[in-house]
Order: structure tokens, then sequence, then C-alpha cells
């Protein structure tokens, strides 16, 4: 593309053509202030924040929308666009509580940091303010009292996820995000994803906090706090204490959860290792015996969820398996427990999870036994923060460990299942050798990695073919079913996660300011952590785990066999998408 | 019912023919057309003071006289005198009667219709020189007038496609397509130096020449019928009373730019006007003059109607089309301009409803013609809603650089009870209040920006020396801050902050920083809210400030209302010297706050009080005061 010239508080400045005055602006080192801004998700030039003088122009223009041509002279400080910028923050300030103090954004809230680049030190405005209800759900918790109304929570909703259960309502003043007749969001088909929650700027949209239950169970000395944190935790928790985006730190995580009073810290990557074997199976069974086709993967719980309500004409479709950590908790609590001789009904598992919809899933009826849920408190990666922090550990001082025996550390193909495409790539490793019956030295399926919408492989083992996709985010998701249903795409398999960009990028995970997002896509930089786990690890697909093929000796028999169907497997159920 | 130009040229002087005796009292009647032609305002105003039932009571007397082949009953659009509605007006006696009651009827009908003997008591006017003669042309309400955009209301049957054709109808459309092409339409618009009536005053043809070299696999011409200031009606009023130009306008704009399909956004609010233009569209949909190969020329072009729920909001052009994709009307940020990137992400041209009325006329009469009206840089007329502190409440049309003093003196009949000019709000809440020293500025969309305020719509409402301006700018407010949308900060939580502050202000409990804290304030939501409704949404107070500042400082520093309307600053008091201690007002107090002997001087108790007024209007004597 061509280049415009431009020039910004007097700085010439060559652009490509169809940039934003934000964008130019950035190649200057020139700061503009953004509230209602993230790229790709929610470009609306609505807060007013951003705004600049264009030369020529009656009124400010969004810096953040605006697009260059060539000529254009801009003024990102003249005192008419501060004192605009600062009237607006004023404003937005005085419908704002302030208690920054006890909100669960405080020094990670946007408006906060927006406040404090432009210097407000007084709000010269006040009168009525917000009085909304608090809607606190099993994973979202939603506080319209401190909300800024940027739009980010309904664009990530209803355009990338095509849930769309919040949006606006009323007008004016009185406007507010609202779900569906002011429905408690957890009545709605809202699958839990927690996307609004990693877009909003502000502290108006949380999980729900369970650290204290955790604390409670830890120092309940008749229990016995069993832990396990997904694969996609360990690319993330490290941006909570300071460390580059993108950094894995597996061996901290581990030393963490174990300084933190668990009793047993073991690894979600063993409960995915597990899944591959039973997923991986029932593929091939399915292939093998004309069932249900294209077999789609079962680890997402928003995924599950939006499949529930938008699509429950395909849950035949959804591999009958467990989440991996759903399958571990029910391990935990049986093979474990027999093994180590603990009562299952003392044993308290807990998942840390780079997602909020696992806590809707823990809660699910189906999962568990005899009236002990698989897993019983699930925390986000924030959560787990929170109590290093609370603990007042020093995180970055702690040496590394593994994770604790008898399970100990998982595979490679396990601990890619944090980013899309992961899952299936895993399971292709295994089904690969399966019906090569041999043992591939080549393991890595390009073709599914990254971080485009959806992506479509062909993969040869056995002598047939296997069709497979992937797509990460629900709309994605959307476009690839419809496909699938209209019979455009023939596959076998399908891989979804409901997270744009799989669980590295989930609802639970740590929160990255639009200032950040803007200019590095969060989903390839975690990833990085998994692949490059991945490729340090000593066993790379999840039948060589030397722990699984001793849990199937020892307690399961085989893939798919009735125990593992008793303890491994679940069903799903149709949802109409409003029942009131 | 496809019709051929030839057969459109059968009906246009079929028709013309019929409709003869309206225009000259010594033509001869039709057999088809009859001897004379009744014709009852069946606009909103006038339906609202029963001329349904008026039109309904004549035709049947007719039929019971069998004189349905010379008497035609015809229902029309607004003449524009609402505040003397109903409106009835009499062909070929060129006899207007007035606030025409239902129990009137009769007697019109057997003394004038049947009798031939108008009936004087009913004549419009307000004095002799009028009802001597009062044809439309005579009036001084109508003579100094100058009706294009509202050329058929009240001239002819806006149900009736043919009186229509009549009236030179689509025969725009039939020279823009056969003897011109696209650039050439757009080149006589842009020569005409039309600008848009809806407010901005864009040039309506350039905003086409924009849209024209657009390559899309679609384009859409979309007609902005969602009036939204308070008090405007004309968009309204043309729908209602001349469907059928914006149709044929849209079409000639559809074939300008290249558009083969267009959507008219109009109010639910307007019921006549919807239920009108639906079949309005009907109609030219029957005559092949909406479709496909349009007067057999290869043309296509079709139209259908969206109905907005009735927020302001909707007029902006980026809410509007939002709202014609079926979602919540808001702005969005331009560019794209529309003429780029509009409805459903296609070039599209949006013109207001008066606009497109303009278009057929000068179309048929030249660019010339049409700017030869008006001022250097606003050409042709303005219809404007007068209202308020007026006499003849209702719609007028004018040529641009008429006075403010001519529009409300000579044309608007001047101030009720001989009361003083205070100030005309323009341009409704987008608007600002123009005071007497600018009465005779020549009004156009330039210089009513010069002086603060704008053309808007063209809604004019007039104030007298009873106003408080300070309670004006707060009346404005209050309908800003319900109805922004709450997209951007600056409005949605600037315009309710700039209500507190007037609130506050009137209730005396301002601080002394109170009037800078709200210039400052209204400065920072003109220059950073997203869309024209909130940028616009302070000029009725900083319109205010600049001309009644003065007043704004009584409220603060004085705690005193000038005008005696703002009631927390209000005390009522009883003149001892006047009170004859009849006892009426005491009587009347809804709290019991008068109290006295009989004969003797009453008193009003101020912590009783809730300054309703009551008292003041019961008091014969003028005892008693307010200050």
């Amino acid at each position: 593309m061509s280049n415009v010239n431009i020039t910004i508080d007097g700085i010439n400045v060559a652009v490509p053509a169809g940039s934003t005055i934000l964008q130019a602006a950035k190649e200057l080192g020139i700061y503009i202030p953004t509230l209602c801004y993230l790229k790709g998700i929610n470009e609306i030039g609505a807060c007013r924040i951003c705004v600049v003088e264009v030369k020529g122009a009656k009124a400010l223009v969004a810096a953040c929308m605006y697009p260059v041509n060539e000529g254009m002279e801009i003024f990102t400080h003249t005192p008419k666009v501060m004192s605009a910028r600062r009237a607006t923050l004023e404003l937005i300030l005085s419908n704002h509580p302030a208690n920054c103090q006890t909100c669960d954004r405080s020094t990670n809230c946007e408006l906060q940091a927006v406040a404090n680049k432009l210097g407000v030190r007084d709000i010269r405005f006040e009168g009525e303010t917000v009085n909304a209800t608090i809607d606190a759900g099993v994973s979202i918790v939603r506080d319209n009292n401190k909300c800024i109304l940027c739009r980010r929570c309904i664009a990530a909703c209803k355009n990338i996820q095509t849930v769309g259960v919040i949006d606006a309502v009323n007008r004016g003043f009185k406007t507010t995000i609202a779900s569906p007749f002011e429905m408690p969001l957890g009545e709605t088909p809202c699958v839990n994803c927690g996307q609004c929650i990693v877009v909003c700027p502000t502290g108006a949209l949380r999980e729900r906090n369970s650290v204290d239950e955790v604390w409670a169970a830890i120092n309940d000395p008749d229990k016995y706090v069993v832990v396990q944190p997904a694969p996609a935790v360990r690319a993330g928790l490290g941006e909570e204490f300071g460390y580059p985006i993108g950094t894995p730190v597996t061996g901290k995580m581990a030393t963490a959860l174990r300084r933190l009073g668990f009793d047993r810290v073991f690894d979600t990557d063993t409960g995915a290792d597990l899944t591959i074997m039973e997923e991986g199976t029932e593929l091939l069974h399915r292939i093998k015996n004309g069932g249900t086709l294209p077999l789609i993967t079962s680890c997402s719980p928003g995924w599950i969820k939006f499949c529930e309500h938008q699509y429950p004409e395909m849950l035949d479709n959804l591999s009958s398996c467990k989440s991996p950590h759903e399958m571990f908790g029910a391990v935990i609590k049986s093979y474990f427990a027999e093994k180590e001789g603990i009562d299952p009904a003392k044993i308290v598992t807990v998942s840390v999870m780079p997602c909020t919809a696992k806590k809707f899933e823990a809660q699910r009826p189906e999962l568990g036994k005899d009236g002990l849920a698989d897993v019983d408190i699930v925390i986000t990666t924030r959560e787990f923060a929170q109590m290093v922090k609370d603990a007042g550990i020093d995180f970055a001082s702690l040496e590394d460990s593994d994770f604790d025996n008898p399970f100990g550390n998982a595979s490679g193909a396990a601990v890619i299942f944090g980013a899309t495409g992961g899952v299936m790539e895993a399971a292709l490793r295994t089904v690969a050798d399966i019906l090569n019956g041999d043992s591939a030295k080549d393991v890595e399926f390009e073709a599914v990695r990254g971080v485009d919408d959806i992506k479509i492989a062909s993969v040869e083992a056995g002598g047939m073919t296997i069709r497979a996709a992937v797509a990460h985010g629900l709309g994605n998701a959307r476009k690839l079913l419809e496909k699938v249903k209209s019979g455009e795409e023939e596959l076998h398999f399908i891989e979804i996660m409901a997270c744009p960009g799989g669980c590295v990028t989930g609802g639970g995970q740590p929160i990255q300011p639009a200032s950040v997002r803007n200019w590095i896509d969060l989903r390839e930089e975690r990833a990085k952590a998994l692949y490059s786990e991945d490729k340090a690890a000593f066993v790379r697909k999840s039948h060589e785990n030397p722990a699984i093929t001793n849990l199937y000796k020892e307690y399961f028999g085989e893939p798919g066999s009735h125990k593992a169907h008793e303890l491994l497997h679940t069903h799903y159920v149709a949802r109409g998408k409003y029942q009131k | 019912m496809f019709k051929t130009i030839a057969d459109m040229h059968a009906i246009r002087e079929a028709k013309k023919a019929d409709l003869m005796i309206r225009l000259d009292e010594k033509a001869t009647p039709t057999a088809e057309g009859g001897r004379m032609h009744v014709l009852v305002c069946a606009g909103t105003g006038c339906t609202s003071s029963n001329s349904a039932k008026i039109i309904e009571h004549l035709n049947d007397m007719v039929h019971e006289k069998g004189l349905e082949n010379e008497i035609k009953i015809i229902k029309t659009g607004c003449f524009g005198l609402c505040a003397e509605g109903p409106i009835m007006m009499i062909y070929p006696d060129h006899v207007m009667y007035t606030r025409v009651d239902i129990e009137d009827v009769d007697e019109i009908f057997k003394s004038h219709i049947v009798g031939g003997q108008v009936v004087t008591r009913l004549l419009a006017g307000t004095d002799e020189k009028h009802k001597a003669h009062n044809a439309m042309g005579s009036m001084e309400f109508f003579s100094k007038q100058h009706r294009i955009a509202l050329r058929n209301c009240g001239a002819i049957n806006p149900e009736c496609i043919d009186e229509y054709i009549a009236k030179d109808g689509y025969l725009a459309l039939e020279k823009a397509l056969t003897e011109m092409t696209p650039a050439g339409v757009i080149d006589l618009v842009k020569a005409s130096g039309i600008r848009g009536r809806g407010g901005a005053g864009f040039p309506t043809g350039l905003k086409w020449s924009f849209a024209a070299p657009q390559v899309a696999d679609q384009k859409y011409v979309a007609c902005n019928a969602d009036e939204g200031d308070p008090g405007a009606f004309m968009d309204r009023s043309i729908l209602e009373g001349d469907p059928h130009s914006i149709i044929e306008a849209m079409a000639i704009a559809g074939y300008a730019i290249g558009a083969n399909q267009g959507y008219v956004y109009v109010r639910a609010e307007y019921p006549i006007a919807v239920q009108r233009l639906g079949l309005a569209i009907e109609q030219a949909k029957k005559y092949g003059l909406l479709g496909k190969n349009i007067l057999g020329t290869g043309f296509d072009f079709d139209l259908e109607m969206r109905l907005g729920a009735g927020a302001f909001v909707c007029g902006e052009e980026t809410a509007l089309m939002t709202s014609v994709e079926g979602h919540r009307g808001e702005p969005r940020p331009r560019p794209p301009f529309p003429a780029v990137k509009g409805l459903f992400g296609k070039p599209t041209v949006l013109n207001n409803v008066e606009t497109l009325a303009n278009i057929p006329v000068i179309m048929l009469k030249g660019a010339d013609w049409f700017n030869s009206m008006g001022t250097e840089k606003s050409k042709g007329t303005k219809v404007f809603a007068v209202g308020g502190k007026i006499n003849n409440v209702g719609l007028v049309e004018i040529p641009m650089g008429t006075t403010l003093r001519e529009i409300i003196y000579d044309i608007g009949g001047g101030i009720p009870g001989g009361k003083a000019f205070k100030a005309a709000q323009t341009g409704g809440p987008s608007g600002g209040c123009i005071p007497a020293s600018h009465l005779d500025t020549p009004i156009d969309y330039d210089s009513l920006v010069a002086i603060g305020s704008m053309m808007g719509s063209g809604g004019l409402i007039v104030m007298d020396e009873d106003n408080c301006m300070v309670d004006i700018a707060k009346f404005f407010l209050e309908f800003t801050v319900d109805e922004s949308c709450g997209k951007c900060p600056p409005c949605r939580i600037g315009t309710k902050r700039m209500l507190e502050m007037l609130e506050k202000i009137c209730e005396g409990k301002a601080g002394p920083n109170a009037i800078e804290d709200l210039e400052d304030l209204a400065k920072a939501i003109q220059a950073s809210s997203l869309c024209a409704l909130g940028q616009t949404s302070p000029n009725p107070v900083l319109s205010t400030l600049r001309y009644f500042r003065d007043e704004y400082v009584a409220h603060v520093v004085e705690k005193r209302c000038p005008a005696g309307v703002c009631k927390n600053l209000l005390t009522f008091s009883i003149l001892p010297e006047k009170c004859v201690g009849c006892s009426a007002c005491s009587r009347k107090c809804p709290v019991n706050a008068i109290s006295g002997e009989l004969k003797k001087p009453f008193v009003i108790d101020p912590n009783k009080c809730i300054k309703c007024g009551v008292c003041m209007d019961t008091c014969k004597f003028d005892a008693i005061i307010k200050k």
C-alpha cells in the first residue's frame, strides 16, 4: 500500500494510506489516550477520549477511527484538545464510583490509567449517578455502577462470539448494558466465556471470586486439597508478576501452588493426555463404525454451552469425553483416592483455569459421582495470582519444581491444549500413530496452528485421510458449523474453543489493557510459551506418557472401557434460548 | 396498468381540465370534474380538530342529494394555517372557511354549496379587508409566502395520483429519464444551489455528485422523514399533502446516482403520513412509476418505507441508516461518509423530505428560476413551522432572506396580547435563541449560524416578555437529555450535567461560578461529541448566554427570575392598597396560604404558598403581584 505524508504536531511523517490517526501518531511515539477502542473488536469512536484537532475539520475527531489523508495536519495536544479530553474524562468520572482501593481492577484499570495520564486531579462536575444492582452469576459478575459504556463487552459478546446476550438499552443518561429482559445473565444463553471480562476497561465485569473458598479448604485440617492448573495458566500467569507476555512459568507455578498449602499439586495436562486417549479412541470408533461425524471436541465449556443453546441438534456430534480437568478430578477422587487410601469425600479438588466457564461447568450435576463433584472449586489464573500475592510470595524468587507423583509431568501434546489447534494437534499425533501402527518422529502439525479464523487440514494416516478443522471464537465456530450443516465441508474431526486464540486468551487469564492489545496479538504471544514447552518436552505424545499407560494398566484397562465411560465421559443437555 | 409516456400525458391533460376550476373562476367545469370542489384539510392538525367527520358529513349530504357528479368533496393536505383549522376551501369561488365546526357543515352546505351564498361568519381572516375577498393569494398569511415545497399541499388530493400528475407530477422524472443524462441531472441540481433542508444545509447537488462516481453493486437513495424537532412539522405535511413529489424526487435521485432502491425512513408517530405515502407508493407501482422499466425507459427503481420508533437521534444520517439496517439507532463516526459507505455499507444519498419536494420543480423550471430566489448562498425557499407566542401558528414557506420581522409580524400576525417580542428560537433543540436586535436579519443558513443559531429543519418558536430565557434553555436541554442516544460521554453525561446546572440556577441554588462552569462544559460538549446532536446540544445554552446573560446573572447572583417564571425564585404577595378584601383568592388557593378579614387586605403566607398563580388569575383588582 502506498504512503501518505502528514504532519502531527508539526512533525512530518509518511504512513501507510488507510492508517488511522492513532496508528500514525504511534509511529512518532505520540501517546493518544483511548478508552473504548480495542483493535479488531470495538472500533466505534464512542468515548471521545482520543479526540484530536485536524486542520479544517469543524469539530474534534476521534483518532482511533479517523483515516489519514495526504497533507493532513493533526494536532494532538492543543488547549482545545486537552480541555475537551479532560472534560469528557471528568464527566465519566462524575458518574463512576470513586472506590478504586477496593476494586478488583485497581492498578489494572484503564479508566484509572487514563485519568492518571491526563493528570485529572479534580472533578468539576457532579450530579445524579447510576445506581445499578449487581448481577452475580456462577461465573460472571456484572456491576453496572462501574460501567463506562465503552461497549467493548457488547462487541465481544455479539460480534466476536455471536452470543449477544448483552446490549445497550435505554437512552441518554439512562443507557445501561443489559441482558435480555434484564434477566440474570446466568439465565440467558450466556456461555460464561468471560470474553466480556477480559475486554472490560474497568471493574464492571469480573469473575465470581472463589479465593476465600480455596483458603477455607486449605485451612481445614479435615480436607485433602488437590490442585491442578490448566495448560494455558503457565502461559499467562507470569504477566501478573511482571514477566513479558509469552513467558512460560510452569516450574515456579508448581512451587507457588505448593507454597500456598495445597496437599498435592498435579497438572491438568495429565487430564489432557487422558482426554486424547479417550477422544482419539472415540474418533476411531466412530469412523470405523459409522458413528456421528464430525466428532467435535468437548474441552471448552463455553463451546459446550453454546452448542447446547444454539446447536442442540448437533449434541450427538460432541465427544462424550469430559473436559480434561473434569476427567482428572474424577481420577483424583477414584483411582488416586483408592491408591492413597483417602476418603474421596474429604478430597477437595481445585482447578486453576484460564477460564470462567469452568466455574459453571464444575457445577453441572452430571459431572460427579455419588454426590461428589469431580471438581469442587474453580479459580481463574487471576484469582490464583491474587492468592500468591495474598500469601506474600515473591513469585520471581521461586525455584522451579515438578508436579507431584504419581502423575508427575505430562506430555508436550497436553501442554499445547492451551492454544487454538492444540487439542487437534495432540489428537492427530496419537491417532496417526495408532492408524500407522508406529511412532512418528515428526509430530508437528503446522496446518492447525496459528490464529486464522478457521483452519482445515487433511492428514493421511493408515491408508485413510482424516479431514480435520479448527475454529476458535464462537463466531468462527458458528461459521464452521454452518458449513458443516450445509454440506460445504465434510469433516471427521473438529476442534472448537470458545475463546478467540483458545485458552491462552481465555476469560480467566490476566487482563491486558487495550494499550497493549492494540499493538500486539496476545493470542500469538501467549501461544509461543506453550509451543516452546512442547518442543522441550521429553514426551510429546499423550499415549507415550508413562503415567497414562500406567493408569490404564492399573485402573481403566483400555480407552473407552466400561470404567472409563463411567468416570471419564458425560452427556449434554439441549437448552432452549430463553426458557422463561 | 403500466403507463407509457403517452398514457401519462393523456391522464395529465384530462385531469388538468377537471382541476381547472381550482385555478380559474371562469373555467368551464368538466363532466368528470364537476362544477364545485370542496377541499377540506385532512392533515394531522385539522384531522385532530375533527375534519374527518366534516368530510364524512359533506359526503353524506352530497350523496343524499344525489349531487355526486356536481360537487366533489376532496380531502387535501395542510394549508399551513393550522391555528385556524379545520380549513375548508371552496372552488371555483375561492372561498376559505376557517375553524369550521361539524355543526357549521349543514349551513355551509345549504347556503353556499347548494345555494351559492357565502357564509360570511366563517370566512378566513381576522379583519374585514380579508373577509371581503379571502382567496389564498390575497390573505397576508399567504401573500408573502412562496409555496414550492408546499405547492400541492392544500391544493390536491394526496391520495389521488392523477391529481398529482395533473399538476405536472412525474413530468420531471420523464424529463430526466428521456432527455437528460445522470450527470446532467446532477449538474442541474448543483446549479440550482439548493442545500439540504434537514438541518446542516449541505449542497444537495454536491452530495449527489459524491455518490454518483462510486463503483458498487448496489447503491441507495434514502429519504429522511424522521422529523424530530419539537414543533416542526413541514416534512409531515409534505408527506401528508403531496407524497408523490417525494417518490418522484427519489426516483430522479436514483437515476442521477445510479441507485435502484430507495428507503423512506418515516416516524411511526406520523400515521397519516405513513398511510398516504404507503398508498402513493402502491399507486406509483401500479402505474409502473416505481419498479422495473419505468415509463418504458429501462430505468428500474423501487421504494420501501421503514418506520422509526421516534428517537430524535435517528434524524442524524448515520443513526438513521443504522436504524434502517435494523440496529439500535446510534450514530457512527464519519468518515466514511454515506456517499461512500452508507446503508448496508453501500454508497447512499440521504435527503430530507423538504429538499426532495423541491427537486421536481427545479427539474421542470430550471436552475436559474430556482436560484433567482433567496440569498447569495441560500437559494430558493424554506418552510418554517411557526409556533409559540404568535397569532398565526402554522406552516409558512418563504424565500430565503426574508427577515424574522416579516415572518413574525406580517405572515405570523404578531404576538398575542400585544406583548413585546423577546426572542425567536430556530433550529429546534440544536438551534439558538435570536434576540430582538436581529429581527431584521435576512434569514438564511449562514446568517443564522453567524448569530449563534441554525436553520435546523425550520422550527421557529416565538417568545415574548413573559418567557424566562434560562427556563427556555432548560426546556431544550430536557429534550436533549431525553433524546441523547447514550453512545458518547460528552452528550450522554454532559447534557445531563448541563441540565442539572440549569436546574440549580433556576432554583437559586447555583454557586458563584455556575455561569462559567456551564459555559466551559457547553464548549467541551460542542467540541467533542460524536454526532451533530451532541455537538449542537449546547446551542440553546450558548445562545441564551450570548444574548441574555443578564438573566443568568439575575438568577445566580440576585436569586431573581426577571420574567417571573422560575417558581423557586418568586414570591407572590398582595398589594394592600389594591386589595378590597373580597376573599376570592383565598377561596381558590389550593393550599390555604391566603388569609384575612373580609373587606380588609388579605395576606399570603410565603411558607405555605406553592406559587401556582391561581390567586393572581382569580384577582379582579390586580392586587396580587409576583416578583
